[in-house]
């Protein structure tokens, strides 16, 4: 979400006489200190801390020693072991499979949901408005669990309730169920159509709040002139939502390596390893499962320094067109 | 809301266009709902005969057995209860720190305001990653307690920043005169600040409820190894991982999909049932609140969204 930015100018007033100094300042608002301080100190701790964890990446971490001095230190060992060999043909399979998923889920979602609010925005009736709304939004409060499991329920074989391929026979679009859920070729597919029908509602809001900022005057106008529904749709609306859509899509390819995890771990399993694992879950089979800490930690890293490069290109592209940042 | 004096008569391209596009919102609706129905259908209808297929909207065999069994499941009673717990300490105690926090820097003349923000602001953008975090959960020595749950989401910066947005919006002599009436700066927090934020912290509570709620990953990280300390959304991901693993295998093999059903151990209803069951009750809190979240979302989500 993009907040306020902090890097506004600091037009405040102090009360404080200058010449106390920052420790006078300090002493005279101990009760602010006090207020925030300590839980100053519990974030740098939940948040800062674990950062220093990154030595593992040069290490040979053993759990069992406890002391993270005393573990055996192997320079860069772990970031070759990562990307060669039978470990660096995995990561980079899940490198790829973390790009194709956000990037099919995120275009398949922003499309969707624009469309969907242009659709919405024609609709005349407020109550009608209201119930499509409501019921789109809905299953963005669902957890992922919960969504894992309609979803398989959905694209079971018909005999187990699977409506999807019901559907897709009766239309005689295929002749025979297709196994969805065991055919590693679909699995891009069920994530964006998972992320599709959580998300795509709730995505329309933003859309929704835009448009009703464009002056009714130019529809007026349009009205004059004789444009019909469909060109006011694409000479006003669009346009006049182009700076929201544009904020967001920098935005999203920011956030292109958060490709989810619930679905994939929900939904993935043997027969679909090959493009259902993402760099998410190879962190966590590596580390948690394996007690591989330190390559799951220089895979976590990569993650983390690629993330905070996109993030900053996009927050700096979106500053350059005159948009808000999002820092 | 924008309004639009249109006096012309319809044409029959707006007709068109109006019957289309009522009809596909109606379906995409019904798309949307349908695997909703079909759970609840499934969790009212008797297990055995649910396996026979074929329950669309509405249950066969009306039964409430299927609920029955799920409150009568220790594991699951159990489960509910830590659920319900971790969600009221999570919104207690995050709705204090936050607010108190977002006082101290709504404040303009607090020397740390900048620090803190820029702080609490970063960690939006970045993460140590799995592995770190495990390893100093683990140093606190806390994994396996009810603390994990709660500690570690204290606060979380985004809220920050919207609820100190919305401190900004009261008018600085309140605090002013509080201050000449004696008021410490706590006290001021708890007794005037606090009250004047309840419709943003209303708002706040519900997203932080839903979102502890459904969280699962802390549960299967840190806590898998304590029975009494499961939750929910962690023992449904149990059922639905042992049910897709049954059915994958089936599938692979092409046989029937009632393998899924006699995967489990249960010999009074399926696991198909007892999984729509627990579906339901897990979602029902949520349906609960909904209609209380659904009034914020146009206004409340703007705090802290675009600028239009």
């Amino acid at each position: 979400m993009i907040t306020k930015t902090l890097t506004s100018p600091n037009n405040s007033i102090s009360l404080q006489p200058k010449r106390k100094g920052f420790w006078g300042t300090v002493i005279s608002q101990r009760e602010l200190v006090l207020m925030s301080v300590p839980i100053l100190l519990y974030k740098i701790l939940f948040s800062y801390v674990p950062i220093t964890g990154w030595t593992m990446a040069f290490q040979n971490f053993k759990p069992a020693i406890r002391s993270v001095w005393k573990q055996k230190w192997v320079g860069f060992d772990n970031f070759v072991k990562l990307f060669t060999g039978i470990n660096g043909e995995r990561f980079i399979r899940d490198i790829g499979n973390t790009l194709a998923q956000s990037f099919i889920t995120l275009v398949l979602g922003y499309v969707c949901a624009i469309a969907l609010a242009l659709l919405l925005n024609e609709v005349k009736s407020m109550g009608f408005k209201r119930v499509i709304q409501n019921i789109t939004y809905m299953p963005h409060f669902l957890s992922w669990i919960i969504v894992a499991g309609l979803v398989s329920t959905m694209l079971a074989v018909p005999s187990s309730g699977g409506m999807v391929n019901q559907v897709l026979m009766t239309l005689h679009i295929i002749k025979e169920p297709i196994l969805f859920l065991s055919n590693p070729n679909y699995f891009w597919g069920v994530v964006a159509g998972s992320n599709l029908w959580k998300e795509l509602g709730w995505n329309t809001i933003i859309y929704l709040a835009a448009m009703t900022a464009i002056n009714p005057s130019l529809y007026e106008a349009a009205d004059m002139d004789g444009a019909n529904r469909f060109q006011k749709m694409l000479y006003i609306t669009l346009p006049g939502i182009k700076a929201t859509i544009v904020v967001l899509l920098i935005m999203s390819i920011g956030w292109i390596l958060e490709a989810g995890f619930e679905i994939q771990y929900f939904l993935g399993n043997g027969l679909v390893v090959e493009k259902s694992e993402i760099i998410d879950i190879f962190v966590l089979r590596y580390g948690i499962q394996m007690g591989n800490y330190s390559l799951a930690t220089v895979a976590g890293m990569f993650k983390t320094v690629v993330s905070i490069i996109l993030i900053s290109g996009a927050n700096f592209i979106s500053g350059k067109l005159g948009e808000e940042k999002l820092i | 809301m924008k309004i639009r004096i249109n006096n012309k008569k319809l044409t029959t391209g707006d007709i068109a266009f109006n019957t289309f596009n009522y009809a596909f919102l109606i379906i995409l609706s019904a798309a949307m709902l349908y695997p909703l129905l079909n759970t609840l259908a499934i969790s009212f209808n008797d297990g055995m005969d649910t396996v026979r297929g074929g329950i669309y909207l509405w249950p066969r065999m009306f039964s409430t057995r299927n609920y029955y069994i799920v409150f009568h499941m220790d594991t699951i009673y159990s489960a509910f209860v830590v659920s319900v717990t971790k969600t009221i300490v999570i919104v207690i105690t995050n709705l204090f720190f936050t607010s108190m926090l977002a006082y101290t820097i709504s404040r303009k003349d607090y020397i740390l305001r900048k620090t803190i923000t820029v702080i609490f602001v970063l960690t939006m953008y970045f993460n140590a990653g799995l592995i770190p975090n495990y390893m100093l959960i683990r140093d606190l020595h806390m994994i396996n307690t009810f603390t994990v749950y709660w500690l570690p989401n204290i606060i979380s910066a985004f809220n920050l920043i919207v609820i100190r947005t919305y401190i900004k919006t009261i008018p600085e002599s309140f605090i002013e005169s509080a201050k000449i009436d004696g008021a410490r700066e706590f006290r001021i927090f708890l007794q005037i600040i606090l009250p004047l934020c309840i419709p943003t912290l209303a708002t706040i509570a519900l997203f932080v409820a839903v979102g502890s709620w459904n969280s699962w990953f802390d549960t299967f990280l840190y806590n898998s190894a304590k029975q009494n300390l499961s939750t929910l959304q962690y023992e449904l991901q149990k059922l639905l991982a042992s049910a897709l693993n049954a059915g994958t295998r089936t599938q692979s093999g092409g046989g029937g999909a009632n393998a899924a059903a006699q995967a489990g151990s249960s010999n009074v209803t399926t696991p198909q049932a007892l999984r729509a069951a627990i579906t339901v009750v897990a979602a029902v809190p949520i349906l609960v609140v909904y209609p209380f979240l659904q009034r914020y979302f146009i206004n409340g989500l703007a705090i802290g969204g675009v600028k239009e």
